[in-house]
């Protein structure tokens, strides 16, 4: 069985991003880009059922920018047998449906089995990608997995809902979401850290997936941001550091509002 | 001129209120642009109430009763909103942004090759064209999202929760449809629901709460937030990484998934306040926050935050609370 597990890079989540007025409106990043978090619970899953079942490959798919070969490698320094990068300048603007061209043709490349994702990205945040990719393939999706169970050539899901908790299940090829509650993802060790340099990488670039130009990148993108500002004004709140005396500013705070 | 199409999704029986806030902004939308409002209905017994949908601003109903489970699953949700934009050509298709609805609208936009914004939280016209507006970075900017490429239909909006209200707008009735889309070949299968087991307090009518998120730790340290809650003749409760972990249960969770509160007062207990918190507390009255992480997001929207270990502050808490009543 051959798992993908589609992986991103994303802005360190600790740091600042700003809108800048001056450089029309794109966004300013600091820090250090990074595996996107929420990639690394579907990595966890997929290794899980990996440890737990004979002849299971686990491969990360990524597209981003050549840079994004670090995060590739922290997938591989986490388990992952293999990995594939789609790099290519053609891919800058990509949008939604853009991106998920990218993915799906390399998951129809790859022949996979069963694709895990994340459950939403830290940047993007658009949550929607696993419909969008399994649309593309003619596959069933399940998103924000609690919980996994893989046999018999299908999968079933525990997951929450509006309503509550609700299973539901679909045979194989499959995408699958995992939300970020399903496990708590490993720490790479050293070993595994030095040993990831060693796995296969291939990198790709848009003609090794037969995609036709203008579907993908800014001209294929067919939802577009048409400016960026700043939120509308929140009145804002007191935050204080607890030097020992928190509670009791607590207390008086509530006391002004007659909430004690 | 197209109109908007809007999935109003259905849950036990009932159109959801979520769903019923897009419907009834798609209707305020369409009435600038002098066009109307189609949703697409689908599960069991849903042409039977989709008149009342008329009450929402809904001039017409496409409806597909039934569904292959319980309740209809992505698959034949999907399907049946790709086969109303096939006859209907929409200006946009609308969704609420439920965890099926997120299914659908993806799975919509691929099929059709179209354009998706995502947790919108307002739509407004500009040249003849619906443009959402949708906060990014954890709220920290506000994006005015549009369309590009040929076709009728521009693309996919999903709107986050509880950005509109629900209330019926008149007492008028929709016109019906039934309709039978072509069915995929793969589908996603609706397996059934965990039954509730807490019959507990209700967290919705408390007039404070103190909620627990994961900073807490583990399952057996709730004693700090349920004796702060005893103090103040309130009641516990929690978020979605919490009852997914098994900590406490379900009947207590806050947010998207989970219930809907506005207490008198709120103190958020080592919760970051992601936006799925968010849309389930942002009503209370007054916010209190404590946290150890200085750039948790609900800092940012709290009235009172402290920055520090909630073991420490909560404890002196409830002593100068019970000192002082």
């Amino acid at each position: 069985m051959k798992i993908a597990v589609c992986v991103k890079e994303v802005p360190d989540a600790g740091a600042s991003r700003r809108h800048d007025p001056a450089a029309d409106h794109r966004l300013v990043r600091d820090g250090d880009p990074a595996l996107n978090p929420f990639d690394a619970h579907a990595i966890e899953a997929a290794l899980q059922h990996a440890e737990g079942a004979d002849g299971v490959t686990v491969t990360a798919v990524c597209m981003g920018p050549a840079s994004a070969q670090r995060s590739v490698q922290k997938a591989l320094a986490l388990g992952a047998d293999d990995a594939v990068l789609i790099s290519d300048d053609a891919l800058a603007g990509s949008d939604v449906l853009g991106t998920a061209r990218v993915l799906a043709a390399a998951i129809e490349r790859g022949g996979y089995d069963l694709v895990l994702m994340g459950q939403q990205s830290a940047d993007g945040e658009c949550w929607v990608l696993p419909g969008v990719v399994a649309a593309l393939l003619g596959w069933p999706v399940l998103t924000q997995a609690a919980s996994l169970s893989i046999e018999d050539g299908s999968v079933r899901i525990d997951r929450q809902a509006e309503a509550g908790y609700e299973k539901v299940g679909a045979s194989l090829p499959a995408i699958v979401s995992v939300s970020d509650a399903i496990n708590e993802p490993r720490y790479p060790s050293l070993k595994a850290i030095m040993g990831a340099k060693r796995k296969p990488l291939e990198q790709l670039d848009l003609a090794a997936l037969d995609l036709p130009a203008g579907s993908v990148g800014q001209d294929g993108a067919r939802s577009i941001v048409r400016s960026v500002g700043d939120p509308p004004p929140q009145p804002g709140g007191t935050v204080i550091e607890d030097d020992g005396s928190a509670a009791d500013r607590i207390v008086e705070f509530l006391r002004e509002r007659n909430l004690v | 001129m197209g109109s908007l199409l809007v999935y109003v999704e259905s849950s036990e029986g009932q159109f959801t209120t979520g769903s019923l806030g897009v419907a009834a902004k798609a209707a305020a939308l369409a009435g600038e642009l002098s066009t109307s409002v189609t949703a697409v209905v689908v599960g069991p017994g849903a042409s039977e109430r989709a008149a009342t949908l008329g009450s929402h601003g809904v001039g017409r109903v496409l409806a597909v009763d039934g569904a292959r489970g319980d309740e209809p699953s992505a698959t034949e949700v999907a399907d049946a909103v790709v086969a109303a934009v096939r006859a209907e050509s929409p200006l946009l298709v609308m969704a609420n942004a439920s965890v099926l609805g997120a299914e659908v609208a993806g799975l919509v936009a691929g099929r059709l090759g179209l354009g998706i914004a995502t947790d919108a939280v307002d739509a407004s016209i500009s040249d003849g064209s619906v443009i959402v507006t949708k906060p990014a970075f954890d709220d920290s900017v506000w994006v005015e999202c549009g369309w590009a490429g040929e076709g009728e239909t521009a693309g996919v909006a999903l709107f986050r929760a509880g950005s509109f209200s629900a209330d019926p707008v008149n007492g008028a009735t929709a016109e019906v449809v039934g309709i039978e889309p072509e069915g995929s070949e793969r589908h996603v299968e609706f397996l059934g629901r965990a039954e509730s087991t807490d019959e507990g307090v209700d967290i919705t009518q408390a007039d404070v709460l103190v909620g627990a998120g994961r900073g807490l730790g583990g399952p057996d340290q709730f004693g700090v937030v349920e004796s702060l809650a005893q103090a103040l003749g309130g009641a516990v409760a929690t978020t979605r990484a919490v009852v997914d972990a098994g900590w406490y249960d379900y009947s207590t969770q806050v947010g998207q998934t989970g219930k809907t509160v506005a207490p008198k007062l709120y103190i958020a207990a080592g919760i970051s306040g992601a936006i799925q918190h968010k849309i389930g507390m942002q009503s209370s009255g007054t916010i209190v926050a404590i946290n150890k992480d200085a750039n948790a997001p609900i800092f940012e929207y709290a009235d009172f935050g402290v920055v520090g270990d909630l073991f420490e502050v909560l404890p002196k808490l409830e002593q100068a609370i019970r000192e002082s009543s």
